[in-house]
């Protein structure tokens, strides 16, 4: 069974969202879509400063067989970006809520949250897949 | 649903995940690719390929009819069990499918095709057999495992008989024999050193199990191709096809075109290649930037053109992505790839990458 943390918000692209307390939100991909994935051996980020549009695809993360998008689940501006994946990407698979984030951003649309998902209701869609 | 190999439920029940290989359903992994490809190199995996396709051809001349079928030269093959690769060519030069043929006697030689081109082979083989009358049988009710790595014949073995067990140790490179109603060459699509094992169907599920407890790991397609792949060798259908010759393929060593007039099919196109000169020949790429080299990407070559990745992964062994790239034959030794609209730097190589357990080139 997937890790679903109660405490995140969740997209329907396999993506965590954390707000945090500065008002800013951490994103990165659930434990499922790691598991999905397999083995990581790259990721692509964003460039802090560029602007994205909720559902632009705005990383990469590479497994040894595929390369799969992440999009962005708000629409904001990118603040910073993991940096330590450049040199271990595995960290999203050992670790995908944690030291596996991606990237954080603005929340320039505050509406947008209430569109993503609860642990819940992202449950009940993995539920759904399987 | 796909077709299935008789190992489908013992792969659901390791916990495979199952991906439509060529109209089979087939095991991508158990796991962790990575982990899987790294027992190979380290200590010994196996693979199930009872989708491959086992052909048997018979008769008084197929000697001759193989000379004319293959652009290799079956005149190599004298002694009994020796294996040959194989490009079978239409008459353009184009690549019909790779093989290994097997000598088994003077009338009868054991080959294994792709599955992927099975019907099309078959239907090939027997348009051109009819001329030389030979008997064109696929052998359907058969199992295959490959197992691969440095101790991965000796475990493999030990299910063997005594004198089997000796038989199968005793194997040279590239050679076959039937060992306890099994047939057994030490071939292989890894780079290291092991068998492929041919088995009937009756008493084929439980070998599986045997080579678990003998310490084989299971290992899915997913490793295979990084094994391959760093092992420089070509998958059919991606890095050559009907479209290319062996000569634009990195497979010109597995063509004879001696001076003795052996008539096989695709010869004059090629000859008429040599004449004109090869355009294009397939090379190896690793990545100096970060990324990953996938197939289809853009090649750029500074002052020359430009060419194509044809399979490109992550290598587990080098820690670096690499990839096969058919490039205008005057490209150098460095070129760039456009990975998402980024041209980023390759070094041009020879493959192979990775072998018997150990980098083949350096980075």
């Amino acid at each position: 069974m997937s890790n679903v943390p109660g405490d995140l918000k969740y997209s329907k692209d396999h993506e965590w969202i954390r707000i945090e307390e500065d008002g800013t939100c951490t994103v990165g991909v659930t434990d499922h879509a790691q598991a999905a994935l397999g083995d990581l051996v790259f990721v692509e980020l964003p460039e802090v400063g560029s602007t994205l549009a909720e559902g632009d695809a705005c990383a990469v993360v590479e497994s040894v067989k595929a390369a799969s998008d992440v999009y962005s689940p708000l629409t904001g501006e990118v603040t910073a970006v993991n940096e330590a994946l450049a040199d271990a990407p595995e960290l999203v698979n050992t670790d995908a809520y944690g030291e596996g984030w991606i990237y954080r951003m603005s929340l320039d649309s505050e509406g947008e949250v209430e569109e993503l998902m609860s642990a819940e209701e992202y449950l009940a869609l993995l539920e759904d897949q399987d | 649903m796909g077709q299935r190999t008789p190992y489908y439920d013992t792969h659901v029940e390791a916990g495979a995940r199952i991906v439509d290989f060529g109209g089979w359903d087939m095991p991508v992994h158990y796991g962790s690719q990575m982990e899987e490809h790294h027992a190979v190199r380290r200590d010994a995996g196996m693979f199930d390929v009872s989708h491959m396709t086992v052909v048997d051809l018979e008769g008084d001349r197929v000697r001759a009819f193989l000379s004319h079928l293959l652009a290799n030269d079956v005149s190599r093959l004298k002694v009994p069990g020796k294996a040959l690769y194989s490009c079978m060519l239409n008459e353009q030069g184009g690549v019909i499918d790779d093989l290994i043929t097997y000598y088994m006697s003077e009338t009868f030689f054991r080959m294994v095709v792709n599955a992927s081109t099975r019907e099309k082979d078959l239907a090939w083989i027997r348009a051109q057999a009819k001329a030389f009358d030979v008997t064109v049988t696929e052998q359907s009710e058969t199992a295959m495992l490959a197992v691969q790595g440095p101790n991965a014949r000796e475990k493999a073995a030990s299910l063997l008989s005594p004198e089997g067990r000796e038989i199968a140790m005793g194997l040279k490179p590239f050679c076959a024999a039937i060992i306890d109603n099994w047939f057994v060459a030490r071939t292989g699509y890894t780079g290291e050193d092991g068998f492929e094992v041919v088995m009937p169907l009756e008493g084929a599920v439980p070998v599986w199990d045997r080579f678990v407890q003998a310490g084989i790991r299971p290992c899915g397609l997913g490793a295979r191709d990084t094994l391959r792949l760093e092992a420089g060798m070509n998958l059919y259908g991606t890095d050559m096809d009907e479209t290319t010759t062996p000569l634009e393929s990195g497979l010109a060593w597995t063509v004879v075109m001696k001076d003795d007039g052996r008539d096989f099919i695709g010869r004059a196109a090629l000859q008429a290649q040599l004449d004109a000169g090869v355009p294009r020949k397939l090379v190896g790429l690793v990545l100096l930037d970060r990324g990953v080299l996938r197939g289809h990407q853009r090649v750029v070559v500074e002052g020359v053109g430009e060419g194509e990745v044809t399979s490109g992964t992550f290598s587990p062994t080098l820690s670096a992505s690499i990839a096969f790239a058919r490039v205008p034959a005057a490209t150098g030794d460095t070129c760039q790839v456009d990975i998402r609209g980024r041209l980023l730097n390759a070094k041009v190589v020879q493959p192979p990458f990775a072998r018997n357990g150990k980098a083949c080139i350096d980075i």
